[in-house]
């Protein structure tokens, strides 16, 4: 989130889009409601499906699954032909006024710079024009043909309320409501917050669907203001703290990029990474990069890394490509991986294509599963009957099972949605032989490193020159691994005037003490504050809100520094004063900023031309995202993989995203609309969480069985009522499931066709308290986002019969 | 507790309820149904607080689960799909025992003592004392007892008494996450009602209103209603609640037998008297605002 859930409260308007946190989120929900009830804000849900969420909303907006962008391009065509724009805000703080390269076009659903083969994009077109200093050319008038403003201008011209009702099947008059709602914010005194999670992450456009809210937020002039921003919304208790500590394939934590093999020394890495200023006098603070990755890299190899040998930087692993989940799973299918090691996660229930996942642990030599419970995964050689019918005695994969502890059986730090980290205590103790996930990931790599050291072996440097210094190596507590998190000075930091600031060995305060010379380490940079020597801030506990606008300073601690609202320098005009007086976080004190934030800023004095994105080396929001993005510097309209009409009614010549994550084995794997004519899209509910509390009786007494949702008309068609059992079969696979017949998924009017929805809640299984039921992930496709390689849960393609 | 028992079943209203306390103020649950996710949390706090588990069911098409209320399922929600003026709405309605203030299982029961209402206006059932003769069943004009197969007796919504005699929320009060179910004193919880529904009024609803129903002398448990016009329309909530005229008949058929009670009752009346004092009568149904 850019914001926090409490700040959810200060919107005027919620839009739900892409998520259900009423569903899913509900806890954290209350605010949304809170909102409606004493800021008597609206509530608009724009979803394929009429859910939970939508039960409390004012207004609900169908749309056909993966058809989000057309419908928020649109929204963005509106703000623009209607003239809904926070002009001050879109003029100074974002890069509308940019001027980009001539060579750079959109023609016919592609960006120039496709390659076919390859399935990519050469993106140096993706770029702004630049002066001879090397700063980024601009017109402020934007007058300019080429500027960002009159390219995002054309680009969503296309994007009409004909054209949106055509592919979305959202009705004309359900878009207007939406449109004018969502413009009603543009005022500057009025903000709207978007709430989203994985309805808007797991498509093969994921990552821009998110992007075309962002770029509207910013038209509105929502970004830094209290009740604005973008709102990603966590679902795991610490999703956003294993993102946080870079649990991705070719990431690291702090959300530093892993070198690959490219970069074959520091400095080359370094000198790719580390951005350069696009217009005078910006913050850029990613300038920083060196100072966070080498004390990153002082965390990792302690006294062995040295400014001699880069910091051990050879001895981190290099990327040749994105060893991601849907990588491995593909590799092991055909049989190039001999072994796996499976934690925090019931990858056979939650991992797309569940009978891909099952041909490829059959082909495992070996297979560690830690987890508190005997799960599918560590079961998928189990025959269960129709649930799970597989030959036991064909699998030869030896499986060891590692019990481990549940979050509640655990201390440490959480990271909610919000990026507070929140110190918690463990309720019980591991029962039986059960040891936390610490202490099992600890105990391997104990054992593993013991071996190296008695028997040699190649390339063994990087895990025999780890720092390991723990009280007790097999089971670093929790305490010890979250002051590393933070970091700390390696020597006494003496600041420009020669004051010391750090003694030698103390906790840092703040990633403003980080050094590149080796003289501080810290295993994640944005936590540095986080347990410093005034102790452990994640354990604070004093919820008083000076603000009054639910932004509590000394409740737990938010990275970066404290802050809680991110670009929070943009509730400001330039000249410092709030867009909003009722919604003022700061303010400038004469000498320096201040408020009830942490000021997300330089010190530099109102109406200096430094802008607030301090994170962006242009120092704006970006409306055009330059390379940053695999499918574009704006987003488009492309269809799901499976596509329910076959064609992009916009760009015909380009049906899907041209770089979606793809493998072999699973473009062998996808149905056509003629075999497959119903649109089916997976989901969670509040009585579940994933595949994991169908263990629990109370879970399962409230949500006991299997069951799909799809509306009258289907049901009429396929001769079922309410209770009936269906098959649902795709491409991949088939399950059996209870008919939920509901007029809450109502049949689309999509180019000419009708398209039907079908609604597959994710939580049943061959184990636990649950009645059994068939894995609705037998169905789903693994192909995914380019960006982030997240899989296309949730538009995909399947028929239904009665069983 | 036993200080604060206002009426019981079976039990002849010449025998007065305690008197030593002035004034006990009446509560009420107030449940928002503009505002209710149905997440069920409040299911499994009831479970969690009066430890019950019903049987893992199955799934009949729809999010309710358990399907019906049961001796282990002393509160359900119910969910129903309407569409009004071309909008679809999902009218979401937490069901559970309504702590009528005439409360008709209580008038029911032929057990002495085994249906009681306090002070505050919590029915409560004295499970110890339940023969299982199902009358309550028959008396509630909301369909909310069930009897429980294994030991046959009659099982409802406690209202958390045990919580409340010291201080607390129900259980399902306090776990809503959207503050939905609200608790306090019955005037109070009609000032928040009063609230809710001036600004539900603004969003449109303009019938809008407080469902308290007269025909059982108003209820503590209440809810705010979008549609408060018809409440049929949450999954069968009774447009005007009353008591069975069977249950009227069955007093009328035994008012012989309880002037029998009375007689024998007397004896310790007498002996009451003769040890404290003076009672105040009260009349025959034992009927307190």
């Amino acid at each position: 989130m850019t914001n926090h859930w409490v700040d959810i409260k200060n919107a005027n308007l919620v839009v739900v889009m892409g998520g259900n946190p009423a569903e899913a989120h509900p806890v954290g929900f209350r605010w949304a409601i809170d909102a409606k009830i004493h800021n008597n804000a609206k509530i608009m849900v724009i979803d394929p499906r009429f859910t939970r969420s939508a039960a409390v909303a004012d207004e609900y907006v169908p749309l056909r699954p993966g058809t989000d962008i057309t419908f928020l391009l649109g929204v963005i065509n509106y703000l623009i032909t209607n003239d809904k724009i926070q002009h001050e805000y879109v003029r100074h703080y974002t890069n509308a006024s940019f001027l980009v390269r001539d060579d750079f076009a959109f023609h016919d659903g592609l960006f120039s710079g496709y390659d076919e083969q390859k399935r990519t994009y050469d993106k140096s077109s993706w770029e702004y024009q630049f002066d001879e200093q090397g700063f980024a050319k601009r017109d402020a008038s934007l007058s300019h043909p080429r500027c960002v403003w009159n390219l995002l201008r054309e680009h969503v011209s296309a994007y009409t309320p004909e054209v949106v009702e055509n592919i979305c099947g959202t009705p004309q008059d359900r878009f207007q409501v939406a449109c004018e709602l969502i413009a009603e914010t543009s005022a500057p005194d009025k903000t709207m917050t978007s709430m989203y999670a994985l309805g808007w992450t797991e498509h093969t456009v994921g990552a821009q669907n998110i992007r075309a809210m962002a770029m509207i937020q910013l038209l509105l002039g929502n970004i830094g203001m209290p009740g604005g921003g973008i709102n990603a919304l966590r679902g795991h208790t610490n999703v956003q703290g294993i993102t946080d500590l870079g649990i991705m394939a070719t990431a690291l934590p702090g959300y530093l990029a892993l070198p690959s093999e490219k970069h074959a020394d520091l400095r080359t890495f370094l000198a790719t990474v580390t951005p350069k200023p696009l217009v005078q006098g910006q913050v850029n603070y990613w300038g920083n990069y060196p100072k966070f990755f080498t004390s990153l890299l002082k965390s990792f190899y302690g006294n062995k890394a040295t400014p001699e040998n880069d910091f051990g930087y050879d001895w981190l692993p290099k990327w040749d490509r994105s060893n991601d989940f849907m990588y491995t799973m593909s590799a092991m299918e055909d049989g190039k991986l001999n072994g796996c090691i499976c934690q925090g996660v019931n990858m056979l229930a939650m991992f797309p294509d569940a009978n891909k996942s099952i041909r490829a642990l059959s082909k495992l030599k070996y297979f560690v599963v830690i987890d508190p419970l005997d799960c599918e995964t560590s079961s998928f050689w189990e025959n269960h009957g129709e649930f799970n019918d597989v030959d036991p005695a064909s699998i030869q994969t030896e499986v060891f099972r590692l019990p481990s502890s549940c979050f509640a059986e655990e201390e440490g730090s959480l990271v909610n949605s919000g990026r507070w980290l929140q110190w918690h205590w463990k309720g019980a103790d591991v029962p039986g032989e059960g040891r936390d996930d610490t202490e099992n990931i600890a105990g391997i790599m104990m054992a593993v490193r013991r071996l190296y050291e008695q028997e040699s072996g190649k390339a063994s440097e990087p895990l025999l020159n780890m720092s390991w210094s723990y009280t007790n190596p097999e089971s670093p507590s929790p305490v010890e691994v979250t002051k590393e998190m933070n970091g700390r000075a390696l020597a006494d930091l003496i600041d420009s005037n020669g004051n010391i600031i750090l003694r030698k060995g103390q906790q840092l305060s703040s990633f403003g003490q980080l050094r590149d010379d080796g003289t501080t380490d810290s295993g994640c940079w944005i936590y540095a504050g986080s347990w410093t020597e005034a102790g452990n801030q994640m354990a604070r506990r004093n919820n008083a809100d000076p603000s009054g606008l639910g932004n509590t300073p000394g409740w737990a601690w938010a990275w970066p520094l404290n802050r809680r609202v991110l670009y929070n320098r943009a509730s400001l005009d330039p000249q410092g004063n709030p867009w909003d007086p009722k919604r003022k976080m700061l303010w400038w004190s004469g000498t320096a900023w201040t408020g009830f934030d942490v000021p997300d800023f330089s010190a530099a004095p109102p109406g200096s031309p430094v802008t607030p994105f301090i994170m962006q080396a242009d120092g704006v929001g970006g409306l055009f995202a330059r390379a940053r993005m695999a499918e574009g510097p704006f987003p488009a309209h492309y269809e799901p993989m499976e596509t329910p009409i076959g064609t992009n009614p916009l760009y015909p010549n380009v049906v899907n995203n041209p770089v979606a994550r793809l493998m072999e084995n699973d473009t062998k794997n996808l149905g056509t609309s003629a075999e497959f004519p119903y649109v089916a899209t997976t989901y969670r509910l509040t009585e579940h969480f994933h595949a994991l509390t169908k263990a629990a009786k109370l879970n399962a007494i409230t949500q006991p069985e299997a069951f799909a949702e799809i509306s009258e008309t289907l049901a009429a068609k396929v001769g079922v009522k309410s209770g009936d059992m269906i098959t649902i079969r795709s491409a991949r696979g088939l399950i059996k499931v209870k008919a939920a017949v509901t007029k809450r998924i109502q049949k689309l009017k999509v180019n000419g066709q009708d398209v039907e929805t079908v609604g597959i809640p994710i939580h049943w299984g061959f184990k636990g308290a649950t009645v059994k039921g068939h894995m609705a992930n037998r169905l789903t496709t693994a192909i995914g986002d380019a960006n982030t390689h997240t899989p296309e849960f949730k538009a995909f393609l399947v028929n239904v019969k009665k069983a | 507790m036993t200080q604060d028992i206002i009426q019981r079943s079976a039990t002849n209203g010449l025998t007065p309820p305690p008197q030593a306390r002035d004034f006990q103020q009446e509560v009420a649950k107030l449940i928002d149904t503009s505002i209710c996710i149905g997440c069920k949390a409040c299911q499994v706090a009831c479970s969690e607080w009066n430890d019950y588990r019903p049987e893992v069911g199955h799934s009949v098409g729809v999010y309710d689960n358990p399907a019906d209320l049961g001796p282990k399922a002393w509160t359900v929600m119910r969910y129903n799909e309407v569409v009004e003026n071309g909008k679809l709405q999902w009218l979401i309605r937490k069901d559970g025992c309504m702590h009528c203030d005439d409360p008709g299982c209580l008038k029911a029961c032929p057990v002495p003592g085994a249906i009681v209402k306090h002070a505050n206006g919590i029915v409560d059932f004295v499970s110890e004392l339940c023969t299982g003769c199902g009358y309550c069943i028959a008396g509630c004009p909301f369909n909310v007892p069930r009897q429980n197969p294994a030991d046959k007796r009659v099982y409802k919504c406690t209202l958390c008494v045990d919580r409340v005699a010291v201080g607390q929320e129900p259980a399902c009060v306090k776990t809503c996450p959207t503050s939905a179910i609200m608790f306090g004193s019955k005037d109070s919880m009609k000032v928040r009602a009063d609230e809710r529904i001036s600004e539900l009024k603004t969003r449109g609803f303009a019938n809008a209103g407080l469902y308290d129903p007269e025909g059982v002398g108003g209820t503590h448990v209440m809810y705010v209603l979008h549609h408060a016009d018809r409440p049929e329309l949450y999954s069968g909530l009774p447009k005007n609640p009353s008591i069975s005229p069977l249950v009227h008949f069955w007093k009328g058929l035994f008012k012989p037998l309880a002037a029998a009670g009375f007689i024998a009752a007397f004896a310790a009346a007498a002996l009451h008297y003769t040890k404290v004092g003076p009672v105040t009568e009260d009349d025959e149904e034992g009927h307190h605002g």
